[in-house]
């Protein structure tokens, strides 16, 4: 379980995570969904600490840090262990072949053996669909195959919980679409996944738990099921100007 | 006509002998302390190495803002006056060769540690976030991430400080070394043929560093064959 309490973040003058309290389950999907700036993607960042917030408690399976005070490395580097991020614009070590850009996590970090980490880095591979492509360089590949790699890195790690930052946000809605295959076949294994999303289809397909944010508040936290069918006008407004139903 | 090509032998012989070492060795010594005043540079630690950081900074502004042929005059005919009690009571007195050598990679390290340097920062934050959440430390992802992309993108400014050291170890004649051009301008004196000499050491110059563009060329090369689709 991950639970965050009274988390605040301010970047110069603009405070863009205010008094956030919000708890992700395992093994089911999390989605994150607000307009631009509205912080949640600084939220979802702070959850594997490419951002430091502030204030408030990080509480990590028991493992609680108060952000307060100083955090040691130790606890940073074991939370990134279990948490990883997938970005927008993937972030594929161009100087590695493919399969090694998946194994260096796993050969370098958690010192498995080269071998059997391949061997995994292939399976993985062929889960996401791009089995062939083993030792072909990141800048070979599509915006939706570079993506799927980064899903494969992130499987690698065998984490509890993934973190996906605008995953498709970089691509075309065909190539969109692959990647989206991908996740909901992960989110069918009930692997724990938070995602920033802009695709409220996706969104209504894969999620679990919707979390709403604006202005750097939750206003929503609560089933899909709640938060489509919301009476808030605030919510409907945001959904039907993503869905484009007022054109 | 004065067949100048006789001469030919005499001043391969002290460019093998003085100028290619010379180059050579400052360089890789120059490159292994650029490389160090880079990272110590790009240290986001705090404490005594802000302190490292200053003295580091303030030897790469020194070598930046001053000739080489007024460092290499200090070294070698400045030095022996610098008299420290306990440690050289007489001075440093150093051979024309080591002082030649110190100097050049000095001179070298602090050009090419602000081209390292840029070369890491260049390098986009994705990266760094990308080694992070694998749960690499900062160490591990500068060794695997970092500098072997930084280094690819350094290469040709790199090359670009080695052939321009090649040609400046011509000023190493200004402190007794017999190196090439020191050569060129003794034989010039005895058959007052300049013009000739000078171009035919000109021409010299031009090969090695023709050669090293060449290999320039192959390391890029090398170096960057990820980035071909």
């Amino acid at each position: 379980m991950l639970k965050l309490t009274n988390i605040n973040k301010t970047f110069g003058q603009h405070q863009a995570l205010k008094n956030i309290n919000i708890t992700f389950n395992e093994h089911e999907t999390t989605v994150i969904l607000g307009p631009s700036g509205s912080g949640k993607s600084t939220l979802l960042r702070s959850l594997n600490f490419l951002e430091r917030p502030e204030s408030g408690t990080y509480d990590f399976d028991g493992t609680v840090l108060d952000l307060s005070k100083h955090v040691s490395e130790k606890d940073i580097f074991r939370i990134r262990r279990e948490t990883e991020m997938v970005f927008q614009n993937y972030n594929l070590f161009p100087h590695l072949t493919i399969t090694k850009n998946i194994t260096e996590g796993p050969v370098q970090v958690l010192k498995q053996p080269k071998a059997s980490a391949t061997e995994n880095a292939h399976a993985l591979l062929a889960k996401v669909g791009l089995a062939g492509h083993e030792n072909k360089y990141p800048s070979q590949l599509s915006g939706g195959q570079a993506q799927r790699v980064a899903i494969a890195r992130s499987l690698a790690m065998n984490p509890k919980y993934i973190l996906l930052d605008e995953p498709t946000s970089a691509l075309d809605p065909e190539l969109e679409l692959e990647v989206l295959k991908v996740l909901v076949t992960i989110a069918k294994e009930k692997r724990s996944m938070i995602i920033v999303t802009h695709n409220m289809a996706f969104a209504q397909k894969i999620a679990d738990k919707i979390v709403f944010v604006e202005n750097g508040e939750i206003l929503f936290d609560g089933p899909k099921e709640t938060f489509f069918h919301s009476d808030n006008q605030r919510i409907n407004d945001f959904i039907s100007a993503m869905t484009f139903t007022d054109i | 006509m004065h067949n100048i090509l006789q001469y030919l032998p005499q001043l391969l012989g002290a460019a093998f002998k003085y100028t290619l070492p010379i180059a050579i060795i400052s360089f890789v010594i120059g490159m292994i302390i650029a490389l160090i005043t880079a990272l110590i540079r790009i240290s986001n630690k705090r404490g005594f190495v802000l302190v490292i950081k200053a003295i580091f900074r303030f030897y790469v502004w020194i070598f930046r803002t001053t000739p080489l042929l007024v460092q290499l005059f200090i070294v070698y005919f400045g030095l022996p006056y610098l008299k420290i009690a306990g440690i050289a009571p007489d001075g440093i007195k150093l051979a024309p060769f080591t002082a030649g050598i110190l100097t050049f990679s000095l001179n070298t390290g602090a050009y090419c540690s602000e081209i390292i340097r840029a070369a890491i920062i260049a390098i986009p934050k994705g990266q760094w976030e990308a080694a992070a959440t694998i749960g690499m430390t900062r160490r591990q992802a500068l060794q695997r991430i970092i500098l072997p992309q930084a280094l690819r993108t350094s290469v040709p400014p790199l090359a670009n400080s080695f052939i321009s050291l090649v040609k400046d170890t011509s000023l190493a004649a200004s402190i007794t070394i017999i190196e090439l051009f020191e050569v060129s301008q003794q034989i010039a004196a005895a058959n007052f043929q300049p013009l000739l000499m000078y171009s035919l050491v000109a021409i010299i110059y031009a090969v090695f560093c023709t050669v090293l563009t060449f290999i320039q060329g192959y390391l890029e090369k090398v170096t960057s064959r990820y980035t071909i689709a």
